[in-house]
């Protein structure tokens, strides 16, 4: 097992660059195309509501590892529309396929954990910055978002953590990521449980350490909030 | 179009392998979750202590790397250990099915486990005291009066571990399980027509969680038949 790792540790740790690069660009850009689709969720209008609504089902009641499939190799099957398009050239690379699949992946759910955050804000206070006169868009940006955003930050950390897991399923499509690694000197070295090992004890080691920092940025979003107790937990009302 | 060249009955055999392997996961993960449950909410530190590291080794791999663990690496671990200690030399192979359900079952228990601990803390204390004084000995108390009052606070949490899990045995088509991801990858290579059959195949994971919506909201409003607005 250690000669394996002397060997080999090099290989996973650009494995996890790649996890670690998929998942952030993933939940970037999940978390961008989450907050219109969580504000379509809430609107009283059929035309807007019934879309998103549609969008988050579907993302929400798949598998991943179907959406993945759909998107790569089922992006084969308009070839000449994308060509005509231009956009073949994309959809014929994993990594693009991947990091858009992730993104719709993760923008349904995140949407959801927003949705949560919005409505868990008081009515009165949304009552308060209309009496102030503040527009729509004012309301949202200087009200509804600053406050939303602490009230999911917990839900949404969690959402991170299962998106570091998800990015595993992009070494089905060729990515090497820490799984990808793994598979191809697991098979190559006929060594399958120390990679696997491996590549299991890098994502342990990531997701707590994402945990780890959750907790402090945590801290500071409800920093203007009653100390904490001596076990550092915060009863807070976020 | 319907017949989807054909192809329409392989995918039909892997709905019901995808159903199979779900519902034998999660009576599975019924059974690890209740007794991780019940070994975390002893007195016992070694046990919790135990539960604890079962957790956390479930949420922080990811459910690809564990199937591959078990699939490959445990034949092979066995094989290098029985070959060191003891001089044998054999192959050993687990089939997709088994590892399937046992991977699923080892992951989704640790979701149970939380649910039934939740659950459980949900039982008034008075129930136990209650139970205690009719002279109930501990495992009446547990079985008569607290176990059937847990699956019902229980219920909502398990309907979301079940949906969730539907969806996770898709990864079991990675080691040729022929269930429903795995037929319809076939198909599509077959007919190269890959995004009608993914596509169908999502369909068919859509109907799969709608029709367990439903069934979850008729199995809480049956669990909260005796509870005056015990609709949870």
């Amino acid at each position: 097992m250690l000669a394996f790792l002397s060997d080999h540790l090099e290989a996973f740790a650009g494995g996890a660059v790649i996890t670690l690069q998929y998942t952030a660009i993933s939940c970037l850009l999940g978390a961008i195309l989450a907050v219109p689709i969580a504000l379509m969720r809430l609107s009283a209008k059929p035309g807007v509501f019934w879309p998103a609504t549609a969008y988050v089902l579907f993302f929400r009641g798949t598998p991943l590892l179907a959406q993945i499939f759909l998107i790569y190799y089922g992006s084969g099957q308009f070839r000449h529309t994308l060509e005509a398009a231009g956009l073949w050239q994309l959809f014929r690379e994993p990594w693009f396929c991947a990091i858009l699949t992730l993104s719709l992946n993760t923008a349904a759910y995140s949407s959801e954990i927003f949705r949560g955050a919005l409505q868990t804000i008081p009515r009165g206070e949304v009552e308060a910055a209309m009496a102030l006169g503040l527009s729509p868009l004012q309301r949202l940006r200087f009200i509804l978002f600053p406050r939303a955003l602490a009230a999911a930050w917990p839900a949404y950390t969690n959402e991170i953590v299962y998106q570091v897991q998800a990015t595993s399923l992009v070494s089905i499509i060729t990515v090497m990521d820490i799984t990808g690694v793994a598979r191809v000197i697991a098979s190559r070295n006929f060594a399958f449980y120390e990679a696997f090992i491996t590549a299991a004890a890098f994502y342990l080691v990531i997701v707590y350490l994402i945990v780890h920092i959750a907790k402090r940025v945590e801290a500071r979003l409800h920093a203007h909030l009653p100390a904490a107790d001596s076990g550092g937990n915060r009863r807070v009302r976020a | 179009m319907l017949d989807l060249q054909g192809y329409g009955w392989l995918l039909w055999d892997g709905v019901q392998l995808t159903v199979v392997v779900s519902v034998g996961s999660m009576a599975g993960a019924i059974v690890v979750g209740l007794l991780a449950a019940l070994a975390k909410l002893s007195p016992s530190r070694t046990r919790s202590f135990l539960v604890d590291a079962y957790t956390t080794i479930v949420r922080g791999i990811p459910e690809l790397v564990l199937l591959l663990l078990v699939y490959y690496g445990i034949p092979t671990l066995v094989q290098d250990v029985a070959a060191a200690a003891l001089g044998y030399r054999f192959v050993i192979t687990i089939n997709p099915f088994v590892a399937g359900i046992a991977t699923i079952t080892f992951i989704y228990g640790a979701f149970a486990c939380e649910v039934f601990r939740g659950a459980y803390l949900n039982v008034p204390a008075g129930q136990h005291e209650a139970a205690a004084a009719l002279g109930l000995n501990r495992m009446a108390v547990l079985s008569l009066v607290i176990l059937p009052q847990v699956f019902r606070y229980a219920l909502p949490g398990l309907g979301n571990v079940w949906m969730v899990l539907v969806k996770a045995t898709a990864l079991i088509s990675i080691v040729q399980l022929p269930e429903l991801m795995r037929n319809a990858d076939v198909a599509a290579r077959a007919t190269r027509m890959p995004f009608t059959f993914f596509f169908a195949a999502c369909l068919i994971y859509l109907a799969i969680t709608l029709a367990s919506m439903w069934v979850q909201a008729r199995a809480e409003g049956w669990a909260s038949r005796g509870v005056i607005g015990g609709r949870l």
